[in-house]
């Protein structure tokens, strides 16, 4: 079964294999999927604490006197409203408008910003980022080597995370320099559960004292699987499920990201997708009867799912899919062919879970 | 059930299933290594009574959180009995894959087949 590995390991493998996690090949990357199990670590996040790591996802730092300028030119959403210690999340498009990815950016200093990628995409992402530099003043610099990067979410993340912190975390949407468990990290008061919490960019050599000490305190090691539930239930969006390059960011949902004045690459083309309205919409659903659906699973009447699970929260099974405009209204009823089953689902308002029930 | 365990009362199918024969009826179900690789079952649909199953090819699916996985028939037959607990508490495949996780009992047709199938000794060497 075992097999020599080619895929790239974080500086966190060894705690991994050690706590018994299962690991699976993730965008050329070795992860723990899971420890526990899959809702045990999902409740965890939902009701008290959780750390992933998460240091598979690159990091673009921008410097130079132009570098607003040209993050704006590539950055779909309004640099101008992110100021000195802020975080915007926002999608960069090609010229046609495909999603090429989506990622949060911020701003450490005037002219310094630090971008974060998907790991299936940092290598892409990184070579477009080069591609259009012709007439800004800015160093590009792929500085994915000189990060871990540990997510810690749910109602008790901040309170665990502050006491083993130097000073006050950064609110919902900033970042600060802060020394964590002894190490100096950027914390970020960004996430992708749905709940409160903080993400440490640290360095690779100081991952396993601070993973060490956020265990220490009682938060619980989640892997990707509960990752994927948690975020679905609060409907963020996977790139390469719910987005990809052959979908723009307003079928996607994501037109409140997207400053078209800005003249960010593909605006224009995101511009008359907003005027038009595109043929299908990107939209929560919910199953009524028996059954699961998954990505790939066709819609009746047109429209495919892109990301589906059992939600451990709500116990009923869960999803996102592209659905026509005529079944994409919320309360509609559809049915998906689940490996040739007909199943049975409503569409839903976002997001599917809501803390207040 | 926490360790991995392969009885030596079983015949296994290298599609991790394995078979308990009992004259010409066989009870089936998924090995341990088959629920492990999946994580906890959350959804399972019994199959009807009646229906034919065949060698090698799928008769159910078990899914997990995460993904969903083809239950393949290690004899062929006909179900006489489909272990309709487990549609309320598919879980039981988890913790005791070899009693509670039964899957069905086959009718059998033909009695050969069983000569294709690994002891427990062969299908745990698969595994390493």
């Amino acid at each position: 079964m075992t097999q020599a590995s080619t895929q790239q390991r974080t500086p966190l493998y060894d705690r991994h294999v050690d706590a018994g996690a299962k690991l699976v090949a993730f965008a050329g990357w070795e992860m723990p999927v899971q420890y526990a199990g899959i809702s045990e670590e999902h409740h965890a996040v939902r009701t008290a604490a959780g750390i992933f790591d998460v240091s598979h996802m690159g990091q673009i730092e921008t410097r130079g006197p132009d570098a607003q300028a040209y993050l704006q030119h590539l950055l779909s959403n309004d640099l101008r409203k992110l100021a000195v210690g802020g975080a915007q999340y926002s999608v960069i498009c090609r010229q046609d408008g495909g999603v090429l990815d989506d990622l949060f950016t911020y701003r450490l200093a005037d002219a310094h910003f630090l971008t974060v990628t998907n790991a299936s995409n940092h290598a892409k992402d990184l070579a477009w980022f080069k591609a259009n530099t012709d007439g800004f003043d800015v160093d590009v610099i792929d500085c994915a080597a000189n990060y871990a990067m540990l997510a810690v979410a749910g109602p008790r993340a901040r309170a665990v995370v502050a006491n083993l912190s130097d000073g006050l975390l950064p609110p919902r949407f900033h970042a600060c320099e802060r020394v964590i468990a002894g190490a100096p990290a950027l914390v970020c008061g960004t996430g992708y559960t749905g709940e409160d919490g903080v993400e440490l960019l640290i360095s690779p050599d100081d991952a396993r004292q601070v993973w060490d000490a956020l265990l220490k305190a009682g938060v619980v090691p989640c892997g990707l699987g509960a990752r994927d539930t948690l975020r679905l239930e609060v409907c963020f969006h996977l790139y390469g499920h719910d987005l990809s390059e052959e979908r723009g960011p307003i079928e996607a949902g994501l037109g409140w990201c997207c400053h078209e004045e800005t003249g960010f690459i593909g605006a224009e083309a995101v511009r008359a997708a907003r005027e038009v309205q595109p043929e299908q919409q990107l939209v929560p659903f919910r199953l009524t009867g028996p059954g699961i659906a998954r990505q790939g699973n066709p819609v009746i009447g047109g429209g495919i799912v892109t990301s589906g699970t059992l939600s451990p929260s709500l116990g009923v099974a869960i999803g996102m899919a592209y659905l026509p405009l005529a079944l994409s209204e919320i309360g509609s009823e559809i049915e998906i062919d689940v490996r040739g089953k007909r199943r049975a689902a409503i569409v839903e308002s976002k997001p599917l879970y809501r803390k207040d029930g | 059930m926490a360790d991995a365990s392969y009885p030596d009362d079983l015949l296994y199918h290298h599609e991790h299933d394995w078979a308990r024969i009992d004259g010409d009826v066989a009870t089936c179900g998924i090995t341990w290594f088959a629920q492990e690789a999946l994580g906890e079952i959350v959804f399972y649909e019994p199959p009807q009574v009646g229906t034919t199953i065949v060698q090698d090819q799928p008769y159910a699916e078990v899914e997990s959180v995460k993904a969903v996985s083809d239950v393949i028939a290690p004899l062929s037959g006909e179900i006489i009995e489909s272990n309709t607990a487990l549609a309320d508490s598919p879980e039981a495949i988890n913790d005791d894959p070899y009693g509670a996780g039964w899957l069905i009992k086959v009718r059998l047709s033909d009695q050969s087949e069983r000569d294709s199938l690994l002891d427990a000794a062969a299908y745990s060497a698969t595994l390493e």
